[in-house]
């Protein structure tokens, strides 16, 4: 992906951000050694590399074979706290991908992901790429070229749900997966036998067999594997009042390690086992999570919130007839904060009637039994995500 | 957090846990809308555990597979799985959804914009699930088949 389209991902305060922030992938070759780096990325939210997503927040991604000046920079990548690890289209990587080393397991086959997201799934082997953002560097990180022309997709990862494999389907060119955990699948996928969840496979030719993967060699967040400022990360961005074409802000690396990266007075908010937090809507608690990669509020069913859905083909929000003003509580899993927040839902259908905007700051719908604090939620706060143990102290969110 | 069983011990303390654990087996998997008299038929495999609970109703089939997703089979007077729930790693929507995971898949791709938040309804099927990595959670139910009497707010 050329860097052309950055010129359109920043419209209005441009000059100024980009100066500060380095503007993605053209500056991050600028490494100092031993300084403090430039920790600093920039992110925009809005339609995306197709123009057919609504609140999905992106950032240019610099990949190159490890250890060379072999590069590329990937536009449109969705910075995302609700997965881990970097994932990339086969077709935005363009020639680099040959360049990229294929991981192989003991018998030399190639080891093949089937990324699981929510009713959805991600297919492509895993590759070695050195990855940079801002001034920071990964080295040798394991990634996911989503390339469905490497293998085809076993029966049991079809079973989960449909394979996104462009920019149409996946709404993106990458998925860049800065949660608090480090590996995509942890410990789970580590042994083989029915207790695996099935993302790793080992293919030889076109026969694939679900395999285990040691949580090292799994596609891993990288920036838990920067030299520095590898403990978490910051969202920034701006509030939105009302709904726009676009929406700039910044992901910081690192938590306490820099002038521009104290935790300061924002409150923790740590996980259950399972990444959730507790969220109490009207006096029922719920599991929640903060999302940055979810492109709305999303939360419970239209009869226990008391909104319809919108008709089809926008079924997956709601359409109330007017906006309706919610609060909810959120509660650390574990001893920590408490703290209430407010919201307002719009009809979908009246904001998208926009063709221009791409930033909806009252955009909700259904989740059933869930409360997913989406990219709306990120607007006009800075989201802590304190990555796992050993690099972080986390996990925990903090805001 | 709760464990799964003791949430079904907290929310129904009217219920009656008719019998603890039973095997199952994915070939005899009573999917969405099939008849639920294959659920325990099958005791070739141990791959879960499974708890029924009656309610006034219906029954919920609970059991937690080997990689830890919890499914829940709601089973209509008639017999008839009527909604299926489910939360940890993605299950097997073709094995849950059974006939209708095709028209789950078409249903889906024809619904705009991106997100993790899907709904999706057909003439009869109604599908929601939401999550992030490693843990999912989501419902199926078909609309001809819930008993008289039954919210959808309580399939979850």
């Amino acid at each position: 992906m050329s860097s052309g389209k950055l010129g359109f991902l920043f419209p209005g305060i441009p000059a100024l951000l980009c100066l500060w922030a380095g503007c993605g992938g053209s500056s991050s070759h600028n490494s100092s050694q031993g300084a403090a780096s430039n920790n600093v990325q920039a992110i925009v939210v809005n339609g995306g590399p197709q123009n057919n997503h609504v609140n999905g927040v992106f950032t240019t991604v610099t990949i190159c074979a490890p250890a060379s000046s072999n590069c590329q920079n990937i536009n449109a990548v969705l910075v995302d706290t609700g997965s881990f690890g970097l994932r990339v289209l086969a077709s935005a990587l363009g020639a680099l991908n040959s360049s990229l080393p294929q991981q192989k397991d003991g018998n030399g086959n190639p080891t093949v992901e089937c990324a699981q997201f929510v009713s959805s799934v991600v297919w492509g082997p895993v590759k070695s790429a050195d990855v940079r953002l801002a001034g920071e560097k990964a080295s040798s990180v394991p990634i996911q070229v989503i390339d469905p022309s490497v293998a085809p997709i076993p029966s049991a990862c079809k079973a989960i749900g449909p394979a996104e494999e462009d920019s149409t389907s996946l709404g993106a060119n990458g998925i860049l997966g800065i949660g608090f955990f480090v590996s995509d699948c942890g410990p789970a996928c580590a042994t083989a036998g029915s207790g695996n969840p099935g993302f790793y496979y080992s293919c030889s030719g076109s026969s694939c067999q679900s395999a285990g993967q040691p949580t090292n060699q799994q596609v891993q967040n990288p920036v838990a594997l920067f030299s520095q400022d590898n403990n978490g990360v910051i969202v920034q961005l701006p509030s939105a009042s009302s709904s726009a074409p676009s929406l700039s802000g910044s992901l910081i690396f690192g938590i306490g390690t820099q002038g521009n990266n104290a935790l300061g007075a924002a409150q923790t908010y740590r996980p259950d086992r399972n990444g959730n937090l507790k969220t109490n809507f009207k006096g029922t608690i719920y599991e929640g999570f903060l999302d940055s990669g979810s492109n709305a509020y999303f939360f419970l069913s239209s009869g226990a919130v008391g909104m319809p859905n919108c008709p089809n083909p926008e079924s997956d929000f709601y359409c109330p007839p007017s906006p309706v003003n919610l609060s909810a509580t959120n509660t650390s899993a574990s001893p920590g904060a408490t703290g209430t927040i407010n919201f307002t839902i719009d009809n979908a259908n009246t904001l998208f009637s926009s063709s221009t905007d791409a930033v909806f700051p009252t955009l909700g719908g259904s989740n059933p039994s869930t409360f997913d604090w989406g990219l709306p939620f990120f607007f006009g706060r800075n989201v802590f995500v304190a990555f796992e143990p050993p690099g972080g102290s986390g996990p925990y969110w903090a805001y | 957090m709760l464990k799964p069983f003791q949430l079904i011990g907290l929310r129904m303390k009217s219920c009656v846990v008719i019998s603890v654990l039973f095997l199952y087996s994915p070939q005899s998997f009573a999917a969405l809308g099939d008849d639920a008299s294959s659920i325990n038929a099958d005791e070739a495999h141990l791959n879960a555990s499974v708890r029924v609970t009656a309610r006034a109703y219906y029954s919920i089939h609970e059991m937690q597979t080997a990689k830890g997703t919890v499914i829940r089979q709601y089973v209509s007077p008639a017999g008839r799985v009527f909604a299926i729930t489910w939360k940890g790693f993605s299950p097997d929507l073709q094995l849950l959804l059974g006939d209708h995971f095709n028209e789950y898949l078409v249903a889906a791709s024809q619904t705009a914009h991106h997100g993790r938040g899907v709904h999706v309804e057909t003439n009869d099927l109604v599908f929601d699930s939401g999550g992030h990595m490693r843990y999912v959670v989501g419902r199926a139910f078909l609309r001809s088949q819930i008993p008289s009497g039954v919210s959808t707010d309580e399939l979850r």
